[in-house]
């Protein structure tokens, strides 16, 4: 696979390994936060904190829409779905998340609910207009990298007239994502986040571009560097990371020079603003309530906005008291420090968002950590 | 086959446009129209054409070892095969993992109210032809039919019995620290095949399901090494879930070199795009086997000289681990859990 | 929400579409997002859209840094 597999080399993979080993200062931890869940499964798959020294850590951030949905959002989700005559859409990383009372779109699913898996929003498009006598009602998930497809579909449904389409919009912002880590406010509380740098994401950057990080290196004087999502990027990446920690610079890198400009695509950002305006504030799960983090459909679009369309009368929900999260969410703990994690918090039976998707920094842990400490474990013995 | 007094008469079967009606599962003459016209037309052998209820047969001496698998795939037709190969493939390859030498299966039918007939005739002729290539023969049957909208079309279940050859003893429970893990083709092949007809995911490939009869191939192996360990065909949950469940069973570690497992490109491509580990995607074709490390190098001849394993490849060993993991030297050198999925692989949008 | 991949445009069809390749497995994708790409360029597909097109100089320079980086290592 082109452009693929050069980027997977293994010779190359060492001849960085050896760099990293080199350049990084036996003197200090360097903690490196990868925001985007992509560049936490590719870590995990390929294998590449086993190729990088133990002093440098790799902090899973909430880069994963799907951790950081709250459990409001995801009742809602199931609610749309047990309505009458609604056919929900959804991306299938939403279908285990679960809900209040552990409920979730793939039981909801099993009790007879309408609930079809989507690859593409405008497979949404298509059952909406082969079922013109039911509402489809697309769930709309995921950072900038996901936004510019639902705005296409908006765009096409105004046109047509595709009146029982609806979306329900819960698109998030990467740069208030990574504010409201580095800034640490949780409920007006503001939290210790002990960072020394960032791996930028991939393809919210390919959208987005580079200005938008420019205020975290200047603000906070933290390195990012935007990586692909190669395992050759990703310790690249790292790579430059340590040079900037160790020469003292805060600087915005791009080493996904590939597919991301500084500009960004112009014509996905355009469309974006056309059709979307920023919420004022937003409640994720595990950072609390975030202001100017996350998106609605603008007015002239109220039409199919599946808010507008449906009123819901959803219980408060509760989210688990032991639930560690939040916390693991921001960097500050780890998966272990969690009360319930691996007892009853598993991936079979997920309580929050960490161990939901298989990005999350639970997930990704039980699944390849587990192993990890209990190798760690024998080599002390 | 001369047919019976009591069908001569009534109007013969339309198999090319006819549908499946209540009637055909009532017992009376409709269903004995359908049987005969269909299922024996097909099946024919020596114990099926004696028409009672029960087959009647003996067996080679040997341990006689019983399988059955109900066969529920959607769609129904895919590239490479349909429900009735399957069916027969799966219950073979059920016994052949058992180092059973296959004889005789069975086949239920539950059939939708309105399945066409001609989709019928494709897919019991399909059945009687890999019933044929696999050596065995269909020699009992049901049919059931089903209100519109209480099925998919058609579901199978075949039940099959074999017998074990005297020496041969296969288990899951049998892995042993140093042993080695072989399989004979290419993974991920029929979950992908399957995929690709499925309406929400549309790619096109020429991917086609590997779903074939393995009893050959093992019978060959079994020639080669009699003390091999464990076979067992990763279906369901795919390599992955096979390897883990062999672990448990056995209560070892296990380690995979990921650059050795064979999987095609075009399947590479195709879970990269849909998100998708092909070490979780079903197969239909191939199986695993483990062997003592000094046999490993016999078996591995064995099966690459045979046609259904030429590109049969050592992918990895078993360790001691008393907590049963498997782990993966992954194509950079890192390493990595292949963890036990606890529901179905859904494929990935992050 | 970044599961995004590199794949040639084989094919340009109707309505901004356009087929994509990736050894042998074609898609078909959505272009509304991007300009000037036609069959040869290479995209980078997210949920059935292309999002931006793959600078091949830039592919190249990347992977000379990666060599480069290790031999001054």
């Amino acid at each position: 696979m082109k452009y693929i597999d050069e980027f997977r080399d293994p010779v190359l993979a060492k001849t960085l390994a050896s760099a990293i080993e080199a350049e990084a200062s036996p003197d200090r931890i360097y903690r490196f936060m990868e925001f985007c869940g992509g560049h936490t499964h590719a870590i995990a798959r390929y294998g590449v904190e086993d190729l990088l020294p133990e002093r440098i850590k790799m902090i899973h951030g909430p880069g994963c829409p799907v951790c950081v949905l709250p459990v409001s959002r995801v009742d809602t989700a199931v609610a749309l779905a047990t309505q009458n005559d609604v056919i929900l859409c959804t991306y299938a990383d939403l279908m285990r998340v679960p809900g209040s009372k552990y409920d979730s779109l793939l039981k909801a699913r099993a009790r007879g609910a309408d609930i079809r898996m989507v690859y593409s929003v405008t497979d949404a498009l298509n059952i909406a207009r082969s079922n013109p006598d039911r509402q489809v009602v697309f769930f709309a998930i995921g950072f900038e990298t996901t936004t510019p497809p639902t705005a296409v579909a908006l765009k096409i449904a105004a046109a047509e007239g595709l009146a029982n389409f609806s979306v329900h919009c819960n698109h998030v912002l990467t740069p208030a994502a990574m504010r409201a880590i580095l800034g640490g406010h949780e409920n007006g509380k503001a939290a210790e986040v002990v960072l020394d740098g960032f791996v930028g994401p991939a393809h919210v950057s390919a959208v987005i571009g580079t200005a938008p990080y420019h205020e975290f290196t200047r603000d906070y004087a933290k390195p990012v560097v935007i990586a692909g999502f190669e395992p050759l990027d990703v310790m690249q990446s790292v790579l430059q990371l340590v040079r900037q920690v160790n020469e003292g610079r805060a600087e915005v890198e791009n080493e996904y020079t590939r597919a991301v400009t500084p500009k960004g695509n112009q014509k996905a950002i355009a469309l974006m603003d056309k059709v979307f305006e920023i919420r004022d504030s937003f409640q994720w799960r595990g950072l609390g309530a975030v202001p100017d983090s996350a998106l609605q459909i603008r007015p002239h679009l109220a039409a199919f906005d599946a808010e507008k369309r449906f009123a819901l009368e959803l219980p408060v929900p509760r989210e688990n008291k032991a639930c560690a999260c939040g916390e693991i969410l921001r960097g500050e703990k780890s998966p272990t420090d969690c009360k319930i994690f691996g007892d009853p918090c598993t991936p079979e039976n997920p309580l929050g968002a960490c161990m939901v998707s298989s990005e999350g920094a639970c997930a990704a842990h039980w699944t390849y950590g587990r192993f990890r400490e209990a190798q760690k474990a024998e080599a002390l013995a | 086959m001369s047919r019976k007094p009591a069908l001569q008469g009534s109007r013969p079967l339309d198999l090319k446009k006819g549908h499946v009606d209540l009637s055909h599962g009532a017992g009376g003459r409709a269903m004995a129209q359908l049987i005969e016209t269909l299922f024996f037309e097909h099946f024919s052998n020596d114990i099926l054409n004696r028409e009672h209820d029960a087959a009647l047969f003996s067996l080679p001496a040997g341990r006689v070892v019983m399988s059955t698998d109900t066969f529920v795939v959607t769609p129904l037709f895919f590239p490479g095969g349909n429900i009735g190969s399957l069916s027969v493939h799966g219950t073979v390859n059920d016994l052949a993992m058992a180092g059973g030498v296959p004889k005789y299966l069975t086949a239920g039918f539950i059939l939708e109210e309105g399945f066409p007939l001609a989709d019928l005739v494709m897919i019991v002729s399909a059945m009687a032809e890999a019933a044929r290539e696999a050596g065995v023969a269909i020699v009992s049957g049901d049919t059931k039919v089903v209100e519109r909208g209480k099925g998919d079309g058609v579901f199978i279940n075949t039940a099959g019995v074999g017998v074990v050859p005297d020496g041969v003893t296969i288990d899951g429970s049998k892995a042993c620290p140093g042993d080695v893990i072989l399989v004979n083709g290419t993974l991920g092949d029929h979950g992908v095949a399957v995929m690709s007809k499925r309406e929400n995911l549309s790619f096109t490939t020429e991917i086609l399901s590997d779903s074939q009869s393995l009893n050959g191939l093992v019978a060959d192996m079994l020639d080669a090494v009699p003390g091999i360990h464990v076979l067992r065909d990763p279906t369901r949950g795919g390599l992955a879930a096979t390897l883990n469940e062999i672990a448990q069973q056995s209560g070892v570690g296990i380690e995979l070199d990921e650059a050795a497992i064979p999987i095609s490109p075009a399947v590479k491509s195709a879970c990269e795009l849909l998100g998708l580990d092909p070490l979780y995607v079903a197969n239909e074709g191939k199986l695993i086997a483990i062997c003592p490390a000094d046999q490993a190098k016999n078996l591995l001849a064995a099966m690459q000289a045979h046609p259904k394993g030429q590109q049969a490849a050592i992918i990895g060993q078993v360790l001691e681990d008393s907590r049963c993991f498997v782990r993966m030297k992954t194509g950079l050198g890192g390493t990595r859990m292949v963890d036990w999925m606890a529901g179905e692989q859904l494929p990935r949008i992050c | 929400m970044c599961l995004a991949i590199p794949a040639k445009i084989v094919a340009l069809r109707d309505d901004g579409l356009a087929d994509i390749e990736l050894d042998g497995v074609i898609k078909e994708v959505s272009l509304e997002l991007v300009d000037g790409v036609g069959p040869g360029d290479y995209v980078i597909v997210h949920v059935g859209y292309a999002l931006a097109k793959l600078d091949p100089a830039e592919a190249a320079r990347t992977l000379k840094l990666f060599a480069e980086t290790g031999q001054a290592a």
